[in-house]
C-alpha cells in the first residue's frame, strides 16, 4: 500500500515539476532579492513592514494558485488522457490513487514554499541587515501558509473528484476568498438572529477557517504567535483536510469513469 | 474454472442535461473465455466493446450483472495482480521515458525491486524500444506509443491479458508489429482478450470470436466453425455433361468444359442436387465445402440487428 501510494504521490511531483510549474518560483526569488535594496530607500522603520507583508503574502498566494490550478486537473486529465484506466486496472485502490494524488501536490507545494522562503528570508536579512530572535516568527507564518496549502488542496482534489477543470476552479477559489473572511462570517453569524443565524452558523463552520491562518500582519509588527494557536491551527487543518480528502474519496469510490 | 466469466452483464449510461434518460451500451452479455485462449471481441464503433473491457477492469460499474477473472471479482486486488490492460490510443504522461513510465507501472503492480530494471530493460528490447533511452513520451510517435502500452500491460507478466483496439490508428508495418507482439504473447500461453473491428487481425490471431453489436452479443465461436456457418454453399463436380438441364434449377454459377461440370450449391440444395445426380447416373468427382470470410459472418450478424430494428 506505501509502495504504490509513495509511487503515485512521486509520479504527481515529478509530473508538475517537469511540467515547469516551479520554475516561476525562480522568478519570485530573483524578483524578492532584488527588490530588497529598493524598500531599504523607505522610511527605516515601513521598510521591513513592507517586506514581510508583501513577501509572506506572496508566498501565499502563489501557493494557493499553484494549489488550484495542479489539483482541478490531478483526477480530471487521468480520466481524459485514459491514463487512470492503466493505474485502477492494477491493484490500486481508488483511494489510495486520491490520497498519492494529495500527498504529490502537497510535495510539489512544500517544496515551493521552502525555496520562496529561502529567498524570502535573504532579502529580510538584507534589508534587516541580519536576522533577529522574532524573525523565527515569519517561520511560523510560513508554516500557517504551508497548513493553508493543505486545506486548499483538498478542497481543489475534492472538486476535482466529480466536476469539469474550470468549475472545480471556479469553486476553490470561491472558498478560498469566502475562507479568507471566514471570521466576518462567524462574526455575522453571532449577531444574526433567528433562521438567518442558523444558515450564517453553518456556512461559518463549512468553509475553512482560513482567516486564522493568516498572522502575516501580526508578524510584520514582530508580535508573537502564541504555542496554543499553532497547535489549534494544525489540529485543525489535519482534521478539516481529512475530512475534505474523505469526501473526495466518497465520491470517487463511486464514480464511473467514462 | 474460466478465465473470464461474464454472466448477463448490462450497463446503462445516464445521458441528457437532468441525467434521467437511460442509454443502454450493453445488454445482458455472457460469455466465457478459456486459460490460454485468444479471443476476439468484434463489433463496429460503439458496438459496447469499450464499456465491457471497462466493466473488465472496475472502472465502470455495472447496471446488472456480474464478471469475474481468474475465478474472483474483477475488483479484486489479487486479480489484477495477475491481469494486464491496454486502453484504446493510449496516452501516457508526456514528461516521463519509457523506462520512467514502466517503472511506475512496475511498482503499482508489486513487482519487487530486485530485478526491475533488467526486466523492463529486456521489455523495451521485446517492444522493439531498446534504443529510446531518456527521450520523453511527448516525443513519441502513435505506433512507438502503441509499443510503450503494450509493454506497460505485461511489464508485471500478467496471466490475462486485455487490449482494447490494439491497431487501432496504426500503418500497415505497425499493425504487423503489433500483431507479432500479440503472438508472441499468445506462444507465451497468455490469455488474451482483445477488442477490434479489424476483421483480418481477428481471423488471424483468434480461436475465438465473439460479435457484439448495439450492445448485444449476436455470435460467438471457433473462427472456422463461424466462417463455414456463413459460407453454407458447396463446389460440386462431376461428369456428364447433359445432367446440368436436368438440375439447373438447384445450382449457382455452372462452368464446363468438356463432359465436367463444376456448380455451386446452397445447404438446402446439396442433397436433392446428389440425388438427381444418382438418378442421371452422373459421376460424382467432388463435393467440397466453402467457406465463408469472417467478414461474411460479421456483416450477416450485424444486418440480422440492423433488419431487427427496422422490423420493430
Amino acid at each position: 500500500m506505501t509502495s504504490r501510494l509513495s509511487a503515485i504521490a512521486l509520479n504527481t511531483f515529478r509530473e508538475a515539476v517537469r511540467d515547469r510549474v516551479l520554475y516561476n518560483l525562480i522568478i519570485f526569488v530573483f524578483l524578492l532579492v532584488a527588490s530588497a535594496p529598493l524598500f531599504s530607500q523607505i522610511s527605516i522603520d515601513v521598510e521591513r513592514l513592507i517586506l514581510v507583508n508583501v513577501g509572506l503574502s506572496a508566498i501565499s498566494l502563489f501557493g494557493v494558485i499553484i494549489a488550484i490550478f495542479i489539483g482541478i486537473g490531478l483526477v480530471s486529465k487521468e480520466i481524459e488522457r485514459r491514463t487512470l484506466y492503466t493505474i485502477l486496472s492494477r491493484p490500486v485502490r481508488r483511494w489510495e490513487f486520491i490520497a498519492g494524488k494529495y500527498c504529490g501536490l502537497m510535495m510539489t507545494l512544500l517544496v515551493n514554499a521552502a525555496l520562496m522562503t529561502v529567498g524570502f528570508m535573504i532579502a529580510v536579512m538584507i534589508t534587516s541587515h541580519g536576522l533577529k530572535a522574532q524573525d523565527m516568527h515569519l517561520l511560523v507564518a510560513v508554516y500557517f501558509t504551508v497548513l493553508e496549502f493543505m486545506v486548499v488542496t483538498a478542497l481543489t482534489l475534492l472538486f476535482s473528484s466529480f466536476s469539469s477543470p474550470i468549475f472545480s476552479a471556479i469553486l476553490s477559489f470561491s472558498l478560498f476568498a469566502i475562507g479568507t473572511f471566514s471570521l466576518d462570517l462567524r462574526n455575522f453569524a453571532a449577531s444574526a438572529h433567528g433562521i438567518t443565524k442558523m444558515f450564517a452558523l453553518a456556512a461559518a463552520y463549512l468553509v475553512p477557517n482560513l482567516a486564522s491562518l493568516n498572522v502575516i500582519a501580526q508578524v510584520a509588527h514582530d508580535q508573537p504567535v502564541g504555542g496554543a494557536l499553532v497547535l489549534y491551527n494544525t489540529l485543525y487543518t489535519v482534521l478539516y483536510s481529512a475530512a475534505v480528502t474523505a469526501g473526495a474519496v466518497l465520491i470517487f469510490e463511486r464514480r464511473n469513469l467514462k | 474454472m474460466h478465465a473470464i466469466e461474464i454472466q448477463d452483464l448490462s450497463k446503462d449510461y445516464a445521458v441528457g442535461f437532468w441525467k434521467k434518460t437511460l442509454r443502454p451500451a450493453l445488454k445482458s452479455l455472457s460469455l466465457t473465455v478459456e486459460s490460454g485462449e485468444t479471443f476476439g471481441f468484434l463489433g463496429p464503433n460503439g458496438a459496447g466493446k469499450t464499456t465491457t473491457l471497462k466493466l473488465l477492469m472496475g472502472i465502470i460499474f455495472p447496471t446488472a450483472g456480474s464478471a469475474t477473472v481468474l475465478g474472483k471479482s474483477v475488483h479484486d486486488p489479487e486479480v489484477k495482480k495477475r491481469i494486464g490492460f491496454l486502453p484504446e490510443q493510449p496516452y501516457f504522461y508526456d514528461y516521463l521515458s519509457a523506462p520512467e513510465l514502466l517503472s511506475y507501472y512496475a511498482q503499482l503492480s508489486g513487482v519487487p525491486p530486485a530485478g526491475r530494471k533488467e526486466r523492463i530493460n529486456s521489455l523495451l528490447e521485446r517492444v522493439g524500444l531498446g534504443d529510446v533511452g531518456n527521450k520523453q513520451l511527448r516525443k513519441f510517435s502513435k505506433g512507438m506509443l502503441q509499443r510503450v502500452g503494450i509493454a506497460q500491460a505485461i511489464v508485471h507478466d500478467p496471466e490475462v491479458v486485455f487490449l482494447d483496439e490494439p491497431m487501432s490508428g496504426l500503418d500497415p508495418l505497425g499493425r504487423h508489429e503489433i500483431r507479432e507482439m500479440i503472438q508472441g504473447l499468445k506462444d507465451a500461453g497468455k490469455t488474451i482478450f482483445f477488442s477490434t473491428h479489424i476483421l483480418s487481425d481477428a481471423e488471424a490471431l483468434c480461436d475465438r470470436v465473439a460479435v457484439i453489436h448495439k450492445g448485444e452479443l449476436r455470435g460467438v465461436g471457433v473462427v472456422n466453425d463461424l466462417r463455414a456457418a456463413t459460407g453454407g454453399t458447396s463446389e460440386v463436380i462431376w461428369q456428364n455433361a447433359q445432367v446440368l438441364t436436368a438440375v439447373s434449377s438447384l445450382v449457382m454459377e455452372p462452368h464446363v468444359s468438356a463432359d465436367t461440370v463444376r456448380v455451386t450449391v446452397s445447404r438446402e440444395n446439396l442433397d436433392p442436387l446428389l440425388e438427381k445426380l444418382r438418378q442421371q447416373s452422373a459421376t460424382l468427382i467432388s463435393v467440397t465445402p466453402l467457406h465463408g470470410t469472417l467478414e461474411d459472418y460479421f456483416l450477416s450478424k450485424t444486418s440480422e440487428s440492423e433488419k431487427e430494428g427496422a422490423a420493430v
